[in-house]
């Protein structure tokens, strides 16, 4: 016997997902479905009697309704019904949020009317029983005519007797199915469904009369001019476009009207008493959240908390990890040989794991607060307080948080944007995200800000009183990036991502107390996926970078090191007052200039010398450039590839004395110095707007499924980056700063 | 009388009388239970996100003020208010059912 399928649905904030955790237990498949970014989870459950029956169960994303206007919105339908090319499932639980019934029952109604298989799982009776009103079930299981399971989805409570109530409808013969659907009105909807209905193809109705209308129904209710759904056959598309253009009849309000008729009959037989007292804990807290001052405040110092752990918390961990793999390394290294198999292994595999896994703490403690903020209802409350100031930048309340993240790092913001309804507003807030300065830029501004600009304590080192010039030019920045973010959305938003304007329609969700398996479960299951799909991207990058910056090993160089080398030995052995400090010392040196030849003359240094007649107009020489190229491995890497490049070795960091005097003394062929301080800020404002970030890239790559997004990204950050950049550079001089 | 609902005061109830706006928007509007003839309450509006809250059926949503407008309601008449007042928000819709 084959394992049948079942499908989950229901209301967002209904408790689907913390049923299908229930049914399910852990090692739920995560994907999505294909060509959308919308998440797919699928896992295997047990149902029957304890007998051991294997089922797998597919989640729908929460949905309030059926119909679709858009392909993300399409999922449910295609997906419950079976319809092209989604399998049909053997059934479908219905999970109905108890207290918000009404609303709930819609979508019930929807689902009966395809005639699959029905359960229905009564989520959070217990709440109504709390406070005293009592839910019909069996009432309501008679009027859909089919079975209904009180359950409480957090305390699992209802489980068991779910699991057989599947057994039963699965058992039962395929064409028991309940017909006790909503009567839709006669007259024009009844028409137009009639004309509708032959254009329905047979693989969607699959010979069910009653099926054919209800999706001829869907259909007419779903299609127009300006739709964006997929697989739907042109001829049916005809036939509803024509159905509507013939009369100016309101089928959405008549068909909507007809299923709430039923409804409003139905529930005063089920609901003695409506539940209009259960907001009273809620309101409180609202009262207080969303307040204009008080729910303000709080809303900033929360936001304050995220962000501190975020930056500052989350670098402990973060140092943990990079000084794992670095020391990990540094054994390999001591292990193996000296060798080209060796610096594979410790600069392209270990450090490339490792730059995949420093971002795991920061992932982690996102997700740990958005999951705990979505759970608890608070995350709504966010989207309320900030939609005016976000709806100012073609943006939706939602892209707050993510924004803020960004601040920290973009992977982590990138992967939050899911929490955005919208596939237009998910994009925009992608493309402008990686524009806010991450702490990945905060190394690169720290070297050149000490490096080329007076300390507090030096003539000229103070902006304002109180305010040093060094400390000035880092807000600066800051101030710099935000406001392009918000620019860049404002236009790409009226441009390239232009979308209707959405109009806002939001549930503010009972505040809950989270669940730690379920919060748990988010945050595992957002790492893993950051580290199974955008981590082998990075991992890749980076063995990528390391063999441009490691081949050609034959590259011809100005010094014999070889010989030099044996020299210094020799010297050292003839000479008694030259110790073994002394020699190493030597020998360490000369390794330096050794590494720094082969660099400049690696792929990526000739890359870097290619380059230079682009960048030279920003005031970048090639020495620069291949900073520039290493950099794409990660911001950060900037610093320790000048290193290399100046000779210093890749231990070199944004505090080191040497690299910083070495920074100030160098100068071009004609003896101009590189570094001066207008070079210094084209080289920060470069730093702000390029999108130097590979793991970036891969991850807007996993969001949006395709290359074109990280391909725009890389695109249009850089050429922004480039032409900001060029103006600093070439205005700084015409106004004779250079 | 009629009115928008954006023009309702802080803990108003009303009876709903029309839903306009964009298509998509507004199948979902009624798709929630805005139906004509649903009885709705203004629980709240918060001017600093420009958005109301509204009850009805039990449940609560929120809109923003200025798209608010598009929905036109009636004040209850006196009877319809003290059932109102009873009920918290259920609804009746006037879309007569197939009998």
């Amino acid at each position: 016997m084959t394992r049948p399928v079942l499908a989950i649905a229901g209301n967002p904030n209904c408790g689907k997902t913390t049923l299908f955790n229930a049914l399910t237990g852990a090692n739920a498949k995560v994907g999505n479905y294909p060509g959308i970014t919308v998440e797919r989870r699928e896992a295997s459950m047990q149902f029957g009697d304890g007998d051991g029956r294997e089922a797998q169960l597919l989640d729908i994303p929460g949905t309030y309704s059926l119909s679709a206007r858009t392909a993300e919105e399409q999922v449910a339908i295609t997906a419950i019904a079976g319809l092209h090319p989604y399998e049909e499932p053997d059934a479908v639980i219905v999970v109905v949020d108890a207290t918000q019934l009404a609303r709930n029952l819609y979508l019930v109604l929807q689902v009966l009317e395809l005639r699959l298989k029905v359960v229905v799982a009564l989520n959070m009776s217990d709440v109504l029983t709390k406070h005293g009103l009592k839910l019909d079930a069996a009432e309501l299981s008679r009027r859909l005519g089919v079975p209904v399971v009180p359950i409480s989805a957090s305390r699992g409570q209802g489980i068991a007797a779910l699991k057989r109530a599947l057994a039963q409808v699965l058992d039962a013969p395929d064409d028991q199915v309940s017909s006790a659907v909503a009567p839709l009105p006669n007259g024009e909807v009844a028409a137009a469904i009639e004309r509708v209905a032959p254009e329905v193809p047979s693989g969607w109705s699959r010979g069910d009369e009653q099926r054919r209308r209800s999706l001829a129904c869907w259909a007419l209710l779903s299609l127009d001019q300006g739709d964006e759904l997929w697989h739907v056959p042109e001829a049916l598309r005809a036939a509803v476009l024509q159905s509507r253009a013939a009369s100016d009849f309101d089928f959405d309000q008549a068909v909507v009207s007809a299923r709430y008729a039923w409804i409003d009959a139905a529930m005063p037989a089920l609901l003695a008493e409506p539940p209009g007292v259960l907001r009273r804990s809620t309101d409180a807290v609202d009262k207080l959240l969303i307040h204009p001052v008080a729910g303000f405040t709080l809303f900033v110092l929360v936001m304050a908390f995220v962000f501190q752990a975020l930056f500052s918390w989350s670098g402990p961990a973060i140092d943990a990890v990079g000084g794992f793999f670095d020391a990990l390394g540094a054994a390999t290294a001591d292990v193996l040989p000296p060798g080209l198999i060796t610096d594979f292994l410790t600069d392209g595999v270990i450090a490339g794991v490792g730059a995949v896994l420093v971002f795991l703490p920061q992932i982690l403690l996102l997700f740990l607060f958005i999951s705990i903020m979505e759970d608890s209802g608070y995350m709504a409350r966010v989207a309320f307080l900030m939609d005016r100031i976000m709806k100012a930048i073609g943006l939706t309340g939602r892209a707050f948080v993510p924004m803020l993240s960004g601040f920290a790092c973009a992977i982590p913001a990138i992967m939050a944007t899911r929490t955005m309804e919208r596939r237009r507003d998910r994009m925009l807030t992608m493309m402008v995200v990686p524009i806010m300065t991450c702490s990945a830029r905060l190394p690169v501004y720290t070297l050149i800000i000490a490096a080329l600009y007076p300390g507090p304590d030096e003539p000229g080192g103070s902006f304002l009183p109180g305010l040093s010039l060094q400390a000035a030019i880092m807000v600066g920045m800051y101030l710099f990036s935000t406001v392009l973010a918000l620019a860049a959305a404002a236009v790409l938003g009226r441009t390239l991502l232009r979308g209707r304007a959405a109009p806002l329609l939001l549930e503010l969700p009972p505040y809950r107390m989270p669940m730690p398996r379920s919060v748990g479960r988010m945050v595992w299951e957002r790492a893993r996926l950051f580290v199974t799909e955008a981590g082998t991207v990075i991992l890749v990058c980076t063995i990528v970078l390391w063999a441009l910056l490691t081949f050609p090993q034959d590259a011809e160089l100005s010094r014999d090191f070889d010989a030099e080398q044996t020299a210094v030995q020799a010297r050292a052995e003839a000479d008694p007052s030259l110790d073994q400090d002394w020699l190493a010392e030597q020998r360490h040196q000369l390794g330096l200039a050794r590494d720094s030849e082969l660099l400049r003359a690696s792929w990526g240094g000739q890359l870097g010398q290619a380059i230079e007649p682009v960048i030279a107009p920003l005031g970048f020489d090639w020495k620069i450039g291949i900073g520039l190229i290493g950099a794409f491995a990660a911001r950060e890497v900037f610093v320790s590839t000048m290193g290399v490049v100046y000779g210093m070795g890749d231990e070199a960091d944004e505090q080191s004395l040497p690299l910083r005097e070495h920074i100030q003394a160098e100068v071009w062929p004609d003896g101009r110095r590189v570094y001066t301080p207008l070079v210094g800020l084209s080289l920060m404002v470069f730093f702000a707007l390029a999108a130097q970030c590979m793991s970036t890239l891969a991850v807007v790559k996993r969001e949006t499924q395709s290359w074109r997004w990280p391909l725009f990204l890389f695109s249009y950050m850089t050429a922004l980056a480039w032409i900001a950049s060029f103006a600093v550079y070439q205005g700084g001089v015409a106004l004779g700063l250079g | 009388m009629t009115t928008s609902l954006a023009d309702l005061p802080d803990g108003a109830r009303a009876r709903l009388i029309s839903v306009g706006g964009e298509r998509a928007w507004r199948r979902r509007l009624l798709e929630l239970g805005f139906v004509p003839g649903t009885e709705l309450r203004v629980v709240r509006r918060v001017p600093v996100g420009n958005v109301l809250e509204v009850e009805l059926r039990f449940s609560r949503m929120t809109l923003r003020i200025d798209e608010a407008a598009a929905l036109q309601v009636q004040s209850p008449d006196a009877d319809a208010a003290t059932s109102a007042a009873r009920s918290a928000g259920a609804g009746s819709p006037s879309a007569e059912p197939d009998a």
